[in-house]
């Protein structure tokens, strides 16, 4: 009978798995092991929110490179030295106003202006948010801690192509005058993505 | 199964302020060396998603993203020749599952045409064998362009291998309560819509 030819194996760990790719990339000259040193610095060092801080606090302080964040936000990214992908080809700055919140997504995997604002946080890749930020945003937010006034309009960017988003949040009151460093300090990834305010 | 949104039984957010990334160094390794295997140019980041969609939907369910970046990747690497399968048992010592074969894609729509910002649009009532980044909730629905973005590669033809024209995407506005009439949060939803998925609304 077929079946009592039939090997089940258990699968191999996540770890051994990874280190079968990566002996076999070395192996085929591919030089996987610096890779990994390079691409992981990039990841955890290069690529952090506080490139999209600095963004933020200019657009605050500077009313002419908000104008032009808002027209050309790949463009005005790379006048603070932040260069973008090849592939994200359109970089579109979204503006929140007391009457406007703006929240970002990726339903069908992780897409994100990683550059920018740094690699996703695990809760934006999980499928309760993929799934329920489109349809229940305004409950979604509130579970996540933003419970907005009714006359707040949400508008949910679902990012399903090669163009990415960012939030541009609001000042708080409170800060205005205040330097542009100490600003920066005061951005942090998540009102980035919308889903929470300053 | 990647095609989640407005999909109904999930929970609450797993929410946590400075929530992370990467949860352990081997998860900072897959994405090092998919990105790597990128810029090689051994596939393009189409077939890395396209690959991820054609887990076994169970296996995409109950992996976490990392893993779902490993077995995409992986199955890859095996049909582009670089490793068998059975090489990558060997050496994980143990099963390593990966997605299912492919199917062939295809190029852009004869009849696309051009939009601008205020034109009403329809997304084509088109179901898509192989690889496509419309997402589901939006199929059929009728939206609003406010704009465009410059051409990118059509993702259905860029996932297999099969030529075609670079399209611009239109960021298309569509009302949460029209997408899912009764059962939604009032919000205006935007998505960013190949030229080849739409259709003029006269």
């Amino acid at each position: 009978m077929p079946d009592d030819n039939r090997v089940i194996q258990r699968t191999a760990s996540v770890e051994d798995r990874v280190d079968a790719i990566q002996a076999v990339l070395d192996e085929r000259g591919m030089k996987a092991t610096e890779a990994v040193e390079e691409l992981s610095h990039l990841a955890e060092d290069v690529w952090v929110p506080r490139n999209g801080a600095r963004v933020v606090a200019k657009a605050w302080v500077d009313p002419a490179f908000r104008k032009r964040l808002l027209a050309d936000g790949r463009a005005a990214v790379a006048e603070l030295g932040l260069p973008m992908p090849k592939h994200h080809r359109h970089l579109v700055v979204l503006e929140n106003t007391p009457t406007v919140q703006n929240v970002i997504c990726c339903t069908q995997c992780s897409c994100t202006a990683f550059t920018i604002i740094g690699l996703p946080p695990d809760w934006y890749k999980d499928f309760e948010y993929r799934s329920r930020v489109v349809r229940e945003s305004r409950t979604v937010l509130r579970e996540m801690g933003l419970d907005l006034p009714p006359e707040v309009e949400i508008r949910v960017w679902d990012t399903t192509a090669d163009t990415r988003y960012i939030v541009l949040p609001m000042q708080p009151p409170e800060t205005i005058g205040w330097p542009e460093e100490k600003l920066v300090d005061i951005v942090t990834r998540d009102s980035m993505i919308g889903v929470a305010r300053l | 199964m990647h095609d989640l949104g407005g999909r109904q039984g999930f929970g609450p957010v797993r929410y946590t302020l400075s929530a992370r990334a990467f949860h352990a160094p081997w998860e900072v390794r897959v994405n090092s060396l998919y990105a790597l295997a990128v810029r090689l140019g051994i596939f393009n980041m189409d077939e890395y998603r396209h690959a991820i969609e054609r887990m076994e939907p169970r296996h995409y369910l109950t992996a976490s993203y990392y893993e779902r970046s490993l077995t995409g990747f992986a199955t890859l690497l095996v049909e582009k020749g670089v490793v068998t399968h059975e090489e990558l048992e060997a050496r994980a010592h143990g099963g390593f599952p990966l997605s299912a074969p492919s199917v062939a894609g295809r190029t852009n729509v004869a009849s696309r045409q051009h939009f601008q910002p205020g034109d009403r649009v329809r997304v084509r009532a088109d179901h898509v064998p192989g690889h496509v980044r419309m997402p589901g909730y939006i199929r059929g629905k009728v939206g609003v362009v406010v704009s465009e973005s410059p051409a990118y590669p059509f993702p259905d033809a860029a996932a297999h291998g099969v030529k075609a024209q670079d399209e611009p995407t239109y960021d298309v506005r569509f009302s949460s309560e029209e997408l899912w009439p009764g059962s939604a949060d009032p919000a205006s939803i935007y998505a960013a819509v190949f030229q080849s998925y739409l259709e003029r609304v006269i």
